[in-house]
């Protein structure tokens, strides 16, 4: 590593350091992009529910409903430009019982002050039209229109091949164990030696507090809430059309169902408040609570194969806002307490984030606008490599399928490993690619893709 | 681009090939049979143990040189075997969508077999929570892991599974340098055969924790242990760095589902008659798709009669005669063929096959429709996951327009 210091170092390169890092680097900056895991997107941005929020039920006039409305509107023009999968599917927020269905008229209220006004009352025979797996005992719903799926690891890499691209340089398996204050510069002490930098941006996500108590702040704490999910089988995707979603009660946002633009079924979260940061395990009780909720919600769901468990961590604090401040003194903006609305609203934080910057006293210089990278085509709502006999008739590997349960190519594979941000490891590959992502969990394919993974790392 | 063939049939491993071979044999025009992993052969590729090709080559074969030999017995026979072909769905009733590097195509065919086999339940499936590291297999990847890609897979295994293909496990493991520390079974006994077991236990010496389910997996990049939990709750934990799911098999039907054909709640696969026909005129079903799972030389042999049901298919047009549905009751999870009627011939095997799910000492295997017995017999004792037979004789006795025939225990 070289002592040149940098003028912007991101630390943390999950969601919301990955936007950071490519906004700034519209600008001439010397950046650098940290992270303590192998790849990009490995901490909460890799395991969550992958939906696109307008922010319907943010809490009023704070600034994540700000943040989350904007970076809506950001997040789906830069997708249709990147080719990032995103399907509109819509949501329902189903009621089950009069209270819920009484509930419909304060949510409206509060979708109004967020800026929402597309919300749509929808009433049982409708609703049963609409959704006709839904389990025994919907009473209506109301509509969200412009909710939507997304693929949380597109998007992250997109941002960080943007990065990359314009030039930032990403220090991945780089740990950041301590910071000190230099002559006038920021010296981090990481895993691969000292880097130094003139301002710092703190987007460590769950150890976004540690990296701040390191800085002389005590302003939060990150208390991880686990969420569990289970993810079916692509033969379950006909039993459901829109995100379904339960009415919030005090206790949480609650148990969903949505499709997935994988075409697979996602059911859950939990929520969990643990202590441990890497307490990313499924357990007994958190699968047995989500198949009973499922259950309830689309019955036949539960007859299908599970596919997938997994559990993320949110980044939840005591607040129920983002905690996102400049410290000007220091050169330096906190990025903490970004929650499950991290990924619809990266780019509006990183647009937030930059002002704060700005305003500083950072000088950003003139933004020059560049290309955008173009994602491979991974969701089912376009059409895959294998779907398209033009691409196999130029390129015969985009016919040669590897993964059967996911259909994917030796053809993406090898473009995996020839990107910008090639994959380090075999999860890289899968969130790249999809590959061994499927029903057979590997019992096809795993073994012929470690091989071609061994040929490339 | 369209084409047409006589017969298309989808997966070459034993049921597929036998299937090609013989109608080829049988004269019934173009056969091609579709494979979409580079090498045809099916799981006998992998699976490098002896005991393969006894009752249908009458000969003794590991299961990649009874792989090769069915291979070349289809292609002998003038069967187009094409690999690295994916069938990417239904254009029609008798129309698939394949894939290939050579491009996209549809092939209309007079009649479609559908032979794409079995796989082993991973952990998810299983709903096993827990960490998710490395290290975590069904027997169907450490084969090809260890004898197709010569990988070593750690030194500590416990395989979950104490039936036919947990040993086989065993003894890829062995192959691959790694010791077994246990075996485990949620079922009070393990299910293979005496002999496979005192042979296992005085070659390899592990123990077989009977009445134990798999209730986590620990440890961060690779597995340092699994959690075993008994009927009464207790709990203990088994280090180790490999941990192998065998069995517990499921259809992969995901075309026979695409294309709407009926499924059985027993098989999971498409439901189908004495002839093997599915719910979709013209498309028939063979192998381990239909029951899962059979040994390959049984497999094959079925498939090989099924062959002159497919001929006379494509001489007369369905004819399919009428028939109502056999069902099992628990203990028994299921039965094939599972569509029954008086005019309809035997099974292709002469008799149905059947699983249990409980240990089963004593009983009568009862059949019986609308409260009338067809059939009763006393039955063997009856061990999970191993094939029991029984016997097609009871079949002029079923009333073709009354309710569901049941197989039960009594």
């Amino acid at each position: 590593m070289t002592d040149r210091p940098y003028d912007v170092v991101v630390v943390g390169a999950g969601v919301v350091g990955c936007a950071i890092a490519r906004t700034l680097a519209r600008h001439p900056l010397r950046i650098a992009l940290v992270d303590a895991a192998a790849d990009v997107g490995c901490g909460t941005s890799k395991a969550n529910t992958a939906i696109l929020h307008t922010g319907f039920d943010a809490t009023p006039a704070t600034l994540e409903s700000r943040l989350v409305a904007r970076g809506y509107a950001l997040l789906g023009e830069y997708a249709a430009c990147t080719a990032i999968p995103v399907e509109r599917t819509g949501a329902l927020l189903v009621a089950w019982n009069d209270d819920e269905l009484a509930a419909f008229a304060s949510i409206r209220v509060k979708a109004e002050l967020n800026g929402y006004t597309e919300t749509r009352a929808v009433g049982p025979d409708e609703l049963r039209a609409r959704e006709p797996h839904l389990g025994f005992g919907a009473l209506g719903a109301l509509e969200i229109p412009g909710e939507s799926i997304v693929c949380p690891w597109t998007t992250t890499l997109a941002y960080a091949i943007e990065a990359v691209s314009r030039g930032v340089e990403l220090h991945l398996d780089t740990r950041v164990d301590d910071i000190a204050n230099a002559g006038g510069r920021h010296a981090l002490q990481t895993s691969r030696g000292q880097l130094a930098t003139r301002w710092l941006v703190n987007a460590a996500g769950l150890n976004a507090d540690e990296l701040d108590r390191k800085l002389g702040h005590e302003a939060f704490i990150v208390k991880p809430r686990r969420g569990e999910l289970i993810v079916f089988d692509k033969l379950a995707r006909q039993l459901v059309n829109h995100i379904l979603l339960p009415v919030p009660t005090a206790r949480g946002k609650g148990v969903l169902v949505a499709p997935t633009v994988f075409g697979n079924v996602l059911l859950g979260p939990t929520a969990d408040d643990v202590g441990d940061k890497t307490a990313t395990e499924s357990t007994a009780p958190g699968l047995a609570f989500l198949r009973e909720k499922g259950r309830a919600i689309v019955p036949a769901l539960l007859d299908e194969e599970v596919t997938a468990i997994y559990a993320g961590l949110r980044a939840a604090t005591d607040e129920s806002d983002y905690r996102i401040r400049a410290e000007p003194a220091q050169r330096y903006v906190c990025v903490g307490g970004i929650r499950s609305t991290g990924l619809t609203a990266s780019l509006a934080i990183a647009e937030h984030v930059v002002e704060l910057l700005a305003d500083a006293g950072l000088v950003l210089g003139t933004a020059i606008e560049t290309e955008l990278p173009v994602m491979p085509s991974i969701g089912e709502a376009s059409a895959r490599p294998h779907q398209r006999a033009d691409l196999i008739a130029a390129d015969p590997e985009y016919g040669r399928i590897v993964c059967h349960c996911e259909r994917v190519s030796r053809g993406e594979i090898r473009d995996a490993f020839a990107s910008p941000l090639p994959p380090r490891t075999l999860e890289g590959l899968r969130r790249r690619t999809r590959v061994q992502m499927g029903r057979c969990q590997g019992f096809y394919c795993a073994a012929e893709v470690r091989s071609l993974l061994r040929e490339k790392v | 681009m369209t084409r047409q063939v006589d017969v298309l049939v989808v997966g070459a491993g034993p049921a597929g090939l036998a299937v090609g071979a013989e109608l080829a044999r049988l004269g019934a025009g173009s056969v091609e049979v579709l494979e979409r992993e580079s090498e045809a052969g099916g799981i006998p590729r992998h699976s490098h143990h002896t005991g393969y090709g006894l009752r249908d080559l009458h000969r003794l074969l590991t299961g990649p040189e009874y792989a090769r030999r069915r291979v070349d017995l289809a292609t002998g026979a003038g069967v187009a075997v094409r690999v690295e072909t994916t069938v990417s769905g239904w254009a029609e009733p008798l129309a698939l969508d394949l894939v290939s590097p050579g491009g996209i195509e549809r092939v209309e065919a007079h009649s479609i077999v559908l032979a794409t086999g079995a796989r082993e339940r991973p952990r998810a499936a299983r709903l096993v929570p827990g960490t998710r590291p490395a290290g975590v297999f069904t027997t169907g990847e450490l084969q090809q892991a260890v004898y197709l890609h010569g990988e070593t897979v750690g030194s500590r295994a416990v395989i979950v599974g104490a039936e036919h293909v947990s040993f086989s496990a065993a003894l890829t493991l062995a192959h691959g340098g790694s010791r077994v520390v246990a075996m485990v079974t949620d079922l009070p006994r393990h299910q293979t055969y005496a002999a496979f077991r005192i042979g296992a236990a005085a070659r390899f010496r592990f123990p077989v924790l009977t009445g134990r389910s798999v209730t986590g997996i620990r440890g961060r990049a690779r597995v340092e242990a699994v959690e075993l939990t008994d009927a009464v709750g207790h709990i203990e934990l088994v280090p180790c760095d490999t941990v192998v799911f065998t069995g517990d098999w499921i259809p992969d039907h995901e075309l026979a589902r695409r294309g709407g054909l009926a499924i059985d709640p027993g098989t999971n696969g498409p439901v189908i008659d004495l002839s093997l026909r599915t719910s979709a005129p013209g498309v028939f079903a063979a192998g381990n798709l239909i029951h899962p799972v059979e040994t390959a030389d049984v497999v094959a042999l079925e498939a090989q009669r099924l062959a002159a049901e497919v001929a006379r298919f494509l001489e007369n047009g369905d004819t399919a005669p009428p028939t109502v549905p056999l069902r099992v009751k628990a203990p028994l999870a299921w039965i094939a063929p599972n569509r029954v009627g008086p005019a309809n011939g035997s099974p292709p095997v002469s008799h149905f096959t059947f699983r249990t799910s409980q240990f089963v000492n004593r009983s009568r295997l009862v059949v019986e429709q609308d409260g009338r017995t067809l059939y009763e017999k006393r039955a063997r004792p009856l061990v999970p996951n191993r094939p029991y037979s029984l016997a097609a004789d009871w079949l002029p006795l079923v009333d073709p327009s009354g309710p569901p025939v049941t197989a039960r225990l009594g």
